[in-house]
């Protein structure tokens, strides 16, 4: 008997599909969501054939805010949980001279992934049951010269997040923020990544899990990133705008 | 970044990508001197190549599953492992498994692995019905016994070496518990295990155990290990209530590299003695489950490492029928007198093969592992020789070390194959192993 739906949006990135494998071995159904979605047939039948529960597919674009309405009014139910992996880092040298990918980023990060859960939102209150799981980032955390496009958006990600929460706290929505810290994903597989500090998408997708079942409201996924980013929080501005981080 | 095999000797400078579609696959094949890389579990240097070592852990997806007659398709880099969590307790057994689980399909496929019951059921590709193989120039080929059967055949055993297999179809098993009835019958010495052997060809799994160390009378005393999949009604009361139970045990992590001198000549000797009186005494029927049977050393993680820092090597080979008792006699002499430490000795009787490529002949296998010395090496270029003078060929999935005119003279298969090897071929895939070789 299956538990329910589990929804993950942005279902293409390595975070969401480990988050998948994660829920449907609890025996929940999964419904995923993203651009290009057919490139993911091969993951549902991994999914329904490892675990034994339906996985069902939907074509989502986060940057389409009108098609988010009936995006989920068209789903055959509506999930108890739904993860947003919605995400784009895009190259910040390029998003400081060009506008136009530094928007694209900024509503990749932020406008769409709020967007759809703000409709979610509505949807789980009406119901007065569900979580809903955002996952951000700790570049979120301070705007750094290297990453402050994708970064800000990430706060505002984060703020929307926390907000979201403090709104449904009492009407029986709970709200999950998720700050992965380095993640070895295909966004970060060129990058040279400090192994201790990385997780795998799986840790992740067991840190989300936990807090879902846990009913956590924020969580770094390595407990090392909850020291590092107090340590840079800290940091005055008139010392931390000359650092190289 | 340095990469080695399971017997982490040798090491290697190599370069490694990981690539996570069919498009960036075909890419790097583009490139030139590919070769696939599972889970680094053969022994030396197949899986590995200085300037195109392509990782295969993204494409771990099952595809299908018929429930009907037991055919599964799956992305090559699929775990055996992930296979029996996922169908043993629906019922589904790999044919022919490996004495580790820990290894990819793509793997299985490329080494055309043997199991204990090769005597009976032949080695792991006669249950592949098909293959997907991206070839040099990045196209993808269905092949199978019936259509492209030339590529299929090379590939079943090939080492990677024709192309880089995408996805397999195989065929499951159907098993109504995951318990094994294990007999353990102690041999004298080596005649007697291999009649043992010889007396016990409709078992369906057979191995043994061998002392390499004993001498004299004692030469190559064993434990011969038969085994059968047990039924419902062998089991008692409290395993009925969940008869295809997966049990799932803490596994001991080997935390670091043990010092070299830890497995010496007497260490071993002292091992052996206690590990066959206690077998001696176990003499007769009981009950194991699975992973206790077919898999005794997955127990313990990174177990490569109780062999030290400089690493090991296993060396494998076959003998024909007629020749193997007097082939293994003098294989046994050799490693008596050179003092060797082989720790885990199996001897195991092959059945016919009728394959390409593929290791096993009818007759008996002995399988040995080197701690890396100078003296072990010398040891091994003698069993070498003896390997050769008796007929008998040599696994490609354990090799670290053997040179290209040793194989030549075991094996004319491997003339054809470089014949069938195209020169597109030869450029697009090759191993460090396949140069030494000369494939």
């Amino acid at each position: 008997m299956s538990k329910g739906a589990v929804l993950i949006i942005g279902a293409r990135s390595d975070i969401a599909i480990a988050v998948a494998h994660c829920f449907a071995k609890e025996g929940y159904d999964i419904q995923l969501a993203a651009r290009n979605i057919s490139s993911l047939n091969a993951d549902k039948s991994d999914i329904e054939l490892r675990y034994q529960v339906g996985v069902s597919l939907y074509d989502f674009n986060a940057l389409e805010i009108d098609s988010h309405e009936r995006f989920v009014s068209l789903l055959p139910k509506l999930p108890l949980v739904a993860v947003c992996a919605v995400g784009y880092m895009g190259v910040q040298a390029e998003n400081e001279r060009d506008l136009l990918a530094a928007v694209n980023v900024m509503r990749s990060n932020f406008e769409g992934p709020a967007s759809i859960l703000a409709i979610l939102a509505n949807h789980f209150e009406q119901r007065g049951s569900g979580t809903l799981v955002g996952i951000s980032s700790v570049a979120g955390e301070r705007g750094r010269a290297k990453n402050y496009i994708y970064g800000s958006a990430k706060a505002g990600f984060t703020a929307f997040l926390s907000g979201l929460r403090n709104r449904l706290a009492r009407k029986g929505v709970h709200v999950i923020t998720v700050l992965p810290g380095f993640v070895a994903t295909k966004m970060t597989k060129e990058m040279n990544l400090p192994s201790k500090l990385t997780a795998q998408p799986e840790e992740v997708a067991i840190a989300v899990l936990n807090a879902v079942k846990k009913k956590h409201n924020i969580i770094y996924v390595k407990k090392t990133w909850l020291l590092i980013m107090k340590v840079i929080r800290s940091i005055p501005e008139h010392f931390f705008k000359k650092m190289k981080l | 970044m340095k990469l080695g095999g399971w017997g982490r000797y040798p090491l290697i400078d190599a370069k490694l990508k990981s690539p996570t579609s069919i498009k960036e696959l075909i890419e790097l094949i583009s490139w030139g001197n590919a070769i696939a890389r599972g889970n680094g579990r053969s022994y030396g240097d197949s899986s590995i190549s200085k300037q195109n070592t392509i990782c295969m852990k993204n494409f771990n997806r099952i595809l299908e599953f018929d429930n009907k007659n037991g055919l599964i398709v799956v992305e090559s880099g699929v775990l055996l492992s992930e296979i029996i969590s996922t169908f043993l307790y629906r019922g589904w057994f790999p044919k022919v498994t490996p004495g580790s689980k820990y290894v990819t399909i793509g793997g299985m496929v490329a080494c055309d692995v043997h199991g204990k019951n090769h005597h009976k059921d032949g080695s792991f590709g006669n249950y592949v019905e098909w293959l997907d193989i991206i070839s040099s120039n990045g196209e993808i080929i269905r092949c199978s016994r019936k259509t492209n059967s030339e590529v299929f055949n090379w590939t079943i055993g090939g080492m990677g070496l024709t192309g880089i297999v995408l996805r397999i179809a195989f065929y499951l098993h159907p098993i109504t518990t995951s318990w094994i009835k294990q007999k353990t019958i102690p041999a004298k010495n080596i005649d007697h295990a291999i009649e043992i052997f010889e007396e016990n060809l409709d078992s369906t799994y057979s191995v043994a155990w061998i002392d390499c160390l004993s001498k004299g009378n004692k030469l190559g005393r064993s434990l011969v290990m038969l085994g059968e999949h047990a039924n419902v009604s062998d089991l008692d009361s409290n395993m009925k209530r969940d008869p295809l139970m997966i049990k799932s045990k803490t596994k001991i992590r080997i935390p670091f590299n043990f010092p070299s001198f830890i497995l010496n000549y007497f260490t071993v000797k002292i091992f052996n003695y206690i590990y066959y009186s206690f077998g001696k005494k176990k003499n007769g029927y009981k009950l194991v489950d699975y992973d206790t049977y077919f898999y005794p050393l997955d127990y313990f993680l990174d177990w490569n490492k109780i062999y030290g820092s400089d690493g090991f090597a296993q060396f494998q080979c076959v003998l024909p029928l007629k020749n193997a008792k007097l082939g293994m006699h003098e294989i046994l002499n050799a490693l008596s007198f050179f003092k060797s430490n082989s720790f885990l000795t199996v001897l195991k009787r092959f059945g016919k093969q009728e394959s390409y490529l593929s290791f096993p002949m009818e007759g008996y296998t002995l399988a040995l592992d080197f701690p890396i010395t100078k003296k072990n090496i010398d040891l091994m270029k003698k069993l070498d020789e003896i390997t050769l003078k008796y007929k008998g060929r040599f696994y490609l999935a354990k090799d670290s070390r053997m040179n290209s005119c040793t194989l030549e003279k075991s094996d004319i298969r491997f003339k054809k194959y470089r014949k069938f090897r195209s020169s597109e071929m030869k450029k697009s895939f090759s191993s460090v192993q396949s140069e030494r070789l000369e494939l």
